[in-house]
């Protein structure tokens, strides 16, 4: 493995990892959002295992790919990504929700190596990735730019400034991830504000559009190695599930708010594989 | 003023190609050479002020050092989330430039009033905040602030002070006319108002200094401390509520710095909404933030004048809730 190069990590173990890691911080900070974590694992570890191109040792390595958490929320499985590969000790992952920790619930850059931009409140990530995947191909580089996005968020007009602001630019080197796991805050998105056709609307304002299974690895990643050769911006518009990989937490609006404590905690890290939480 | 910007800024693309002016569909003709000079160092953004500003953020993220454009208040209070969680909590090099301070788009009406501006801004950590008072100070500030980097903002009045071409230096109160008996402290082009209501009181044998507060953070607070002590009587002008501006942080300075003045006067626009109709020049005298209303309470402060028409004497303290259906008349 190359320290400046795609690392190949198992991303099925590694997003098995991930989940392992987001319930017990979010358990151990008793935090919510355990289901967007779960939600979102992988693609973060398809991201992080092996397309993404980063150099650990080096988190400002110019040549680095860019990755962007606009659901800032789900601050959890970006951190446990970035221990897993290096950026901090897996250790300070028990730090989550501490005072005094630079772990905060939504993702923060300041004293975290390897995250390019602190969110939390939503519709800001999207602009960001065009703005830095223009200036990095202004500059005449290679690098690419992924942007991680909730469903709910898509109820942000700032979202659609930057979704017509990227494909009038072609901005090829722009990657958007929906995590589509069709709940938001209060219910489902379609019983809040319906996103449908939601990929239409994605092709119709001028980008590519991979509608996939957001938890199929094969899938992701045929779709991200499909969006770094087409000449405009790709939306990967990846239908998840909320809470996957926890029975009990799947599809169930609480899991947004919910800590698991005491026998959720240990049915959950068993479902997960671990026998002895 | 928005003129000597453009031209230092055409000046620091050709000096720095990381420069990269982001529109915000605004500056009809007056862009179009720096557009034609340097087509890799402009973006129009469209209608759309928060990607705008996130746009710009991300450039300078990725190592350009980027400008937003727009007038009044577009840039700034329209996204205002994007200047404060992703420009300003980032140190991103994003100077934002909004053309049209306090009353320069006088009968455009009050969407077009950038006059809550400066308090806004000048309380986002980071932020660096600048209203020059002439066009040579717009030109001379533009490339100390490029020099500096951002987070940044440019207040960039229509009106202008007037004052022939000196020495301007980004943080520091530069004092334009001596006096002994009180000083006024004025931000941006209003400044020409202060100076002229010091003219007005001298020919009454009223001494009065002037210090134009070109940069209201970082605060000069030794340069504005010093002047309140030595002239006694203060007042502040700015073509901007009365709420949080210059006169907030000149009030904030002088107390905290021990300063005992024997009067202090806020003169700017008083809470509430400006809906007359008229250009700049008129709704300054109708608001009362023009020389006469600053001599006039001056005056007053210092026990000078005892009559005092009605509406220069209202403070935003004093103005009665409306009840449903009532008119504010001023």
């Amino acid at each position: 493995m190359n320290a400046l190069s795609n690392a190949w990590f198992d991303t099925e173990d590694l997003a098995l990892r991930l989940r392992r890691h987001v319930v017990r911080m979010c358990a151990s900070g008793k935090s919510s959002h355990v289901g967007s974590g779960l939600s979102m694992a992988d693609i973060v570890a398809v991201l992080y295992g092996e397309v993404m191109r980063l150099a650990p040792a080096d988190p400002r390595w110019p040549g680095r790919d860019h990755f962007i958490l606009s659901k800032g929320h789900a601050g959890a499985c970006v951190y446990a990504a970035l221990a897993e590969r290096g950026f901090m000790p897996v250790e300070t992952l028990d730090t989550h929700y501490r005072n005094g920790s630079v772990l905060s619930g939504h993702v923060n850059h300041k004293g975290v190596p390897g995250v390019e931009l602190s969110t939390g409140s939503l519709g800001h990530g999207l602009g960001v990735g065009a703005g830095m995947a223009m200036q990095l191909r202004r500059a005449g580089g290679t690098q690419r730019v992924y942007v991680v996005l909730s469903d709910g968020e898509c109820d942000e007009g700032s979202n659609w400034e930057a979704i017509l602001f990227a494909a009038h630019h072609r901005l090829s080197n722009l990657c958007a991830v929906v995590d589509y796991n069709k709940l938001q805050s209060l219910a489902s998105v379609e019983n809040t504000i319906g996103l449908e056709p939601f990929a239409d609307k994605w092709r119709a304002f001028g980008w590519s559009v991979a509608e996939i299974d957001g938890h199929d690895h094969g899938a992701l990643k045929r779709a991200f190695a499909e969006a770094a050769t087409g000449d405009r911006p790709t939306c990967v518009l990846a239908h998840t599930v909320k809470g996957r990989g926890v029975s009990f937490m799947e599809n169930q609006v609480l899991w947004h708010y919910r800590a698991p404590a005491g026998e959720e905690f240990v049915a959950a890290l068993r479902e997960l594989g671990v026998a002895d939480a | 003023m928005r003129d000597s910007f453009i031209r230092a800024l055409t000046e620091l693309a050709g000096e720095d190609p990381r420069t990269m002016l982001v529109n915000g569909d605004l500056g009809f003709s007056v862009l179009d050479d720096f557009r034609a000079r340097f087509p890799g160092n402009y973006v129009n953004a469209g209608v759309a002020e928060q990607n705008m500003t996130a746009v710009a953020c991300g450039m300078a993220l990725a190592g350009a050092r980027s400008y937003t454009y727009s007038i009044a208040n577009f840039p700034t209070l329209r996204c205002l989330e994007q200047l404060r969680n992703d420009v300003c909590y980032h140190r991103a090099d994003v100077t934002v430039v909004a053309v049209g301070g306090g009353f320069s788009y006088g009968q455009l009406g009050m969407s077009h009033f950038a006059t809550e501006d400066l308090a806004i801004l000048r309380a986002l950590p980071e932020m660096v905040v600048v209203a020059p008072s002439d066009p040579w100070q717009a030109y001379a500030l533009t490339r100390q602030l490029h020099a500096r980097g951002g987070p940044a903002y440019l207040r960039l009045d229509k009106a202008q002070a007037g004052l022939p071409e000196g020495e301007v230096v980004l943080g520091q109160v530069r004092t334009v006319r001596d006096g002994a008996d009180a000083v006024i402290f004025a931000v941006g082009g209003i400044l020409g108002e202060a100076l002229a209501a010091a003219e007005m009181l001298a020919e009454d044998g009223v001494s009065v200094r002037v210090v134009d507060v070109h940069t209201l953070k970082p605060f000069d607070a030794e340069g504005v401390c010093a002047a309140a002590r030595a002239c006694s009587y203060v007042l502040t002008l700015e073509e901007h509520s009365v709420i949080g501006g210059l006169g907030g942080a000149v009030a904030e300075a002088c107390l905290e710095g021990g300063v005992a003045v024997r009067g202090f006067t806020r003169v700017g626009l008083d809470d509430l909404y400006p809906s007359e109709v008229g250009d700049q020049q008129y709704l300054r005298a109708h608001y009362g933030v023009d020389r006469h209303a600053v001599a006039i309470r001056l005056r007053t402060m210092m026990g000078l004048d005892t009559l005092v028409p009605s509406r220069h004497r209202k403070i935003s303290s004093s103005v009665e809730p409306l009840a449903a259906g009532e008119e504010r008349t001023v």
